[in-house]
């Protein structure tokens, strides 16, 4: 992977601050204001004392009381303006926090069904969660930190040369050595926050993983193997953590060195010149005292140089997600499809995942409209992929398919994945209740029709015997909801699904055999007219399909109705008569 | 912190040598100043060059050993705040996989999840910053106080009254942000849950064409958690400023104070100028105080979050061991009258009773929601029963340690799953089996054909959730998984549902010639699935309602044989049997 340039990541992060620039100038407004208004307080402060005077009796109180009251009052001033700031700093970064979040967001949606079968979940999640976080924790404040340490560096620096010149020639040692460590301590450090990033997306991706095969894991009592495991991907990622920040951690007391050095140079070589009768002894003072002003700001900069590492490490994977490259956009004459008839074509279509390992070749099928089409077929040979191809999940490498008539390339994606109802094999069902899961965002679907859904693929009863009926929260993992209960979910939200063809990925694998004939009649009430695939393994599933197509190894290798098949005596009919097998 | 005090205790003494090394550092920064004051004051006049040189090196000695034992400091800080950060996310992952089913579900795994990376970072960043900077502030707090105090104890008086205020001010917001700060972190919780549907589910959300629904959803738990962020920090940015101010209404109290005290003659402005510049000191170590309480309080609340899982309760008690109880002869395993809810609000098993011997094949089939999977979970004891005994040799599960127990069992759920490793590794499950078994349990599972196909074969990846493979090729290396320890038994839940009836006709009877002494459940939709079974238990809402073989079912139970002729294709099957 090409790994970004600096400066190319400070253009892209500006573009996330830059479009905040009110919030961003009037956030210098108020830092300026409330460190002017805190450096009018010492003045004040002068002033009253002036007013005690020396002498004991002499004060003059209504000095005092009206110096004192002022002074009050621009603390006030003072503590209400860095309030504000803090304020809009806040959310300035929380701005920005928001719509890289959206941005990353933004691009899953788009990125191929491929890039999802490559990437450990936990890693996806720990660039939206921890690396956007990191880049923000410091990004906006520290942008108005090094600011101000601007102005205050300027100012003191000026000072400095109309006091001493010559003395100002110290620095020219200590600040290019200064320079010199902090760049030391980055480029040794930024790889190590990049590999911090890496590491934590791992231990993110292995903790997701072994969650979900907790029950597995109980279930074998590897407990200490997994634990152990994880002790592996924990122990690297702290180690990852410690080294970066071992170095991290150096930028600022190094720095600090450096101003303690030139502090003891100034005050040999300060000495020497006012020995020599070059300044005087006051000149000397003020001139340390701007020099810690000057060196204070250099220290802070150093400092947020050194967490802007890993800031930086960060923002390459947040990054990297927004560029991942989406799914091929649509062609410029893409259409939408407006009337489905649901007369699908596969001609001559060949394809693999993986270079070299044919799962289709010259495979050619054709569905008419209306037409119930089965494809069984072992394990491996193909039938899903047929599905995936169909729903430009993935792209055929040659050969066409056609939806009446029309090459689905010339076929908007959403448009022509509209025009199917889905259910697969996995089920899916998202946090929220069973109704939510049933419209999935159709809210506007009448109570009748859902209900009327449920009964139609026998899931009413069940969700009616649930605490709370339709409104049940279904959660994560449901421990008592079973896999054939979640596939007649899915299969009735699939039914309430405008579409005008229907594709069942053994929907029903899961479902016993009572229930999946019932549903089927409603099925098939419901997809009349329409074109309906079918994948199953169970034969009864698909005895009643207009046509049966047998896939071995990728091509289609029988096909015809049941009863067509059976008399051919051919593949199918051995895999029918498997079901038999040892009974006799 | 009370829970996260067990983990800093190991590094107490080394904590306290950081402690010690930081303190050291910010003395030699404070004495730099004051070796300053005394070459300008002191020697100068004095003329003394050879003396300024001598002092200008002490300076820079001091400069040495401030940068040694600061950069030593913090590097000890990480290495301590690492080392227990380690050992916080080893016992949270430890006791989040002992969690059993309904914990981790109230839990949610995303939750779950992002108290294992996100707080533990977080924890983490507390306890490094802590010692990195947590140093200073008290010190200069105190040497500034101490150092006043025997300037002008009345005056002192004034400015430390206004400390309590200060106290208050920060225990009180500190208190606020924890709260928001957690509730912060439920809310990344729900983002994170967001993300994770979005991913699991990208084929139905692509089909479905919900894409624009699911960028509303995210798009609200976004916003939300913005704001949360927002108003946490919203709060936690209001002790600056008021800490700031309240110091300088002190300080500007001290004057007022101050401005009596020299008119009634107890005091100088001299004393009130020096005041000032101590108080300078104070307030910026009052400010590193506070920024460090702010840092504490996300500690703080991602902290709660860890325990509030360290101490769920362990709630699956090993009962003392009792003489076997061999009922009705020598049973391996035997559910007696067994009954159990999850919810409570209804039986999802009521009164279910079957005996195996060892070596024997139980089917159970049944329709969905029936209660079949609630068997298995029941006999692996990831739940107890609320009435009746399930025994194995005779002995109550209850009785017998959980990692025991479940060594006995091979098991391929209904909802498997597979890791993004090796096939050899997710065969091999963390059991460091040799290759040969392995070999050995992919033959017998029929899986040795396709495997032989990839690239790599045994070694071959297998992507994540197991993408790359078809349903079948999943299922058969879950089944691979479980036969490759030969265990004693064998569960089997819908595990061989995307079989092909022909692999899977050949799979069980590599079954039958090779596990002849494995006791085996299997659950499973397909009659000619289980019709060789010693018995086989139809059950229907939580209830048997018929145990036998296929024979004895297929005459005296009147749902098993409506399933077996809707099945076998009534007509057609029985003519093609007869013309075989």
């Amino acid at each position: 992977m090409k790994r970004a340039p600096k400066k190319y990541l400070l253009i892209r992060l500006w573009n996330y601050l830059g479009k905040h620039r009110l919030l961003l100038t009037a956030g210098a407004v108020f830092m300026l204001l409330s460190n002017i208004l805190s450096l009018v307080g010492p003045k004040l402060s002068g002033k009253a004392i002036d007013a005690i005077g020396t002498r004991a009796g002499g004060v003059d109180f209504e000095r005092v009381f009206y110096h004192v009251g002022l002074m009050a009052a621009f603390y006030l001033l003072s503590a209400v303006f860095s309030y504000l700031l803090s304020l809009l700093t806040i959310r300035l970064t929380r701005n920005v926090i928001y719509q890289m979040r959206r941005d990353v967001f933004e691009n899953l949606l788009r990125l191929p069904v491929s890039f999802f079968d490559k990437y450990q979940t936990g890693d996806i999640i720990s660039v939206v969660s921890y690396d956007v976080d990191t880049v923000n924790q410091s990004l906006a404040g520290d942008f108005l930190q090094i600011l101000q340490s601007v102005i205050t560096v300027l100012f003191s620096l000026v000072m400095m040369l109309s006091i001493a010149p010559v003395m100002v020639l110290i620095f020219a040692v200590t600040i290019p050595a200064s320079v010199l460590v902090t760049r030391f301590v980055t480029s040794r450090s930024r790889p190590l926050y990049r590999v911090r990033s890496k590491k934590l997306g791992e231990l993110n991706g292995f903790v997701e993983e072994m969650l979900n095969g907790q029950k597995t894991t109980r279930a074998y009592g590897r407990e200490r193997e997994v634990i152990a495991a994880f002790d592996g991907k924990n122990g690297e990622a702290v180690d990852a953590n410690t080294r970066a920040e071992y170095y991290g951690t150096l930028s600022g007391p190094s720095v600090n060195f450096m101003n303690n050095v030139s502090l003891a140079l100034i005050s040999v070589f300060g000495s020497l010149l006012y020995l020599n009768g070059g300044i005087g002894l006051g000149d000397v003072s003020s001139f340390v005292q701007y020099s810690r002003k000057f060196s204070g700001p250099i220290n802070e900069t150093a400092n947020i140089i050194g967490e802007l590492q890993s800031a930086f490490a960060a923002a390459e994977r947040v990054f990297r997600l927004i560029d991942e490259l989406p799914e091929k956009p649509d062609m410029d004459c893409a259409k939408v499809l407006e009337e489905v008839y649901g007369d699908v074509l596969f001609e001559n279509v060949s394809f693999s995942y993986q270079e070299g390992q044919k799962i289709l070749s010259d495979f050619s099928l054709r569905a008419l409209p209306g037409q119930q089409i089965a494809i069984v077929g072992p394990t491996g040979a193909g039938k899903t992929t047929v599905i995936n191809l169909l729903m430009r999940f993935y792209d055929a490498q040659s050969g066409a398919i056609l939806l009446d008539g029309e090459d689905i390339y010339r076929i908007k994606r959403e448009s022509l994945r509209e025009s199917f109802s889905m259910v697969l094999q996995d089920t899916w069902l998202f946090q929220g209740t069973v109704y939510e899961n049933l419209v999935y965002g159709n809210e506007d679907i009448p109570m009748e029709r859902v209900v009327e859904a449920a009964k139609a693929a026998e899931i009413h009863s069940y969700i009616m015997s649930l605490p709370k009926g339709y409104d049940t929260v279904l959660s994560d993992n449901g421990v008592h909801i079973s896999k054939g209960q979640r596939q007649l979910l899915t299969i009735a939200r699939a039914m309430l699904s405008n579409a005008h063809m229907l594709i069942l990925d053994e929907a029903t694998s899961n479902v016993d055999t009572r229930t999946e004939i019932q549903i089927q009649t409603a099925m098939r009430k419901l997809m009349e007219n329409k074109t309906c695939f079918v994948i199953a393994h169970r034969l009864s599933t698909i005895q009643n399909a207009d046509r049966i197509l047998v896939v071995k190894d990728g091509t289609i290798m029988e096909q015809g109705t049941h009863r067509e098949l059976l008399d051919r005596k051919g593949f199918y009919c051995e895999l029918y008569e498997a079901q038999f097998e040892g009974e006799d | 912190m009370r829970g996260l005090l067990k983990y800093i205790k190991p590094y107490g003494f080394y904590m306290l040598l950081t402690l010690c090394l930081k303190f050291t550092a910010a003395l030699m920064d404070l004495l730099i100043p004051s070796l300053l004051a005394k070459i300008i004051d002191d020697i100068v006049p004095r003329q003394d060059i050879q003396m300024i040189f001598v002092w200008g090196g002490v300076m820079l000695l001091c400069a040495v050993v401030s940068i040694t034992t600061n950069v030593t400091a913090n590097r000890m800080a990480e290495v301590s705040a690492g080392g227990m950060t380690r050992a916080v996310r080893h016992d949270l992952f430890s006791r989040i996989t002992y969690l059993n089913a309904g914990q981790l579900d109230d839990f949610t795994i995303p939750s779950v999840v992002s108290r294992l990376t996100s707080d533990t970072y977080n924890v983490n960043r507390m306890l490094s910053r802590m010692q990195r900077i947590g140093v200073r502030g008290p010190i200069l707090l105190i040497g500034g106080i101490v150092i006043t105090m025997t300037m002008d104890p009345k005056l002192t008086l004034v400015l430390v009254a206004s400390l309590p205020v200060i106290l208050l001010i920060v225990v009180l917001i500190t208190g606020k942000s924890v709260k928001i700060y957690e509730r912060q972190q439920n809310m990344l919780d729900d983002m994170v849950r967001v993300i994770r549907e979005n991913i699991t589910g990208v084929r139905v959300i692509r089909a479905l064409s919900k894409t624009e629904y699911e960028r509303k959803r995210f798009d609200q738990v976004n916003e939300s958690l913005a704001e949360t962020e927002r108003r946490a920090g919203s709060v936690s940015a209001a002790s600056n400023p008021a800490t700031t101010l309240v110091l300088n209404l002190g300080l500007t109290l001290v004057i007022l104070v101050g401005a009596f005290l020299v008119q009634s003659g107890e005091s100088g402005p001299g004393t009130i100028i020096a005041f000032l510049s101590y108080f300078t000191i104070i307030l910026n170590a009052m400010l590193g105080i506070t920024r460090i309480f702010i840092m504490c309080s996300k500690g703080l609340a991602s902290a709660r979050r860890i325990t509030q899982v360290l101490e769920a309760p362990e709630n699956m008690r090993i009962l003392a061991g009792e003489e076997p109880d061999h009922g009705q002869g020598d049973c391996h395993v035997e559910f007696r009258n067994v009954s159990f809810s999850y919810l409570h609000r209804r039986d999802n098993l009521s009164n279910i009773s079957f005996a195996l011997k060892k070596g024997e094949v139980l089917g159970i089939i049944g329709p969905t929601g029936s209660g079949k999977s609630t068997i298995v979970n029941l006999l692996l004891r990831f739940y107890d029963a609320d009435e009746g005994k399930i025994l194995i040799e005779g002995r109550d599960i209850r009785t017998i340690p959980l990692s025991e127990l479940r060594k006995r069992f091979g098991v391929v759920f209904q909802n498997d799953y597979l890791m993004a490793e090796s096939i050899e590794k997710n065969i091999d499950y963390f059991r460091g089996l040799s290759g040969k078994e392995i070999e050995k349990a992919a033959v017998l599972a029929r899986a040795q054909e396709f495997i032989k196909g990839k690239k790599g074969e045994m070694g071959a990846d297998v992507a994540v959730r197991g993408n790359n493979l078809s349903g079948g090729q999943k299922q058969r290396i879950m089944i691979a998984r479980a036969l490759a320890a030969k265990p004693e038994i064998l569960i089997l839940d819908d595990a061989s549902s995307a079989l092909d009836y022909r692999t899977d006709a050949l799979f069980r009877k590599a079954l039958r010639e090779n596990f002849e002494d494995t006791t085996i459940v299997m659950i499973a939709q397909r009659i000619s699935s289980l019709k060789g079974a010693d018995h086989i238990l139809v059950m229907e809402e939580g209830k048997c309602i018929g145990y036998g073989t296929h024979r004895e079912l297929l005459e005296g139970c009147g749902q098993y044989r409506q399933i077996y002729e809707l099945q076998m294709g009534s007509m057609d099957g029985k003519e093609q049997r007869g013309s075989r």
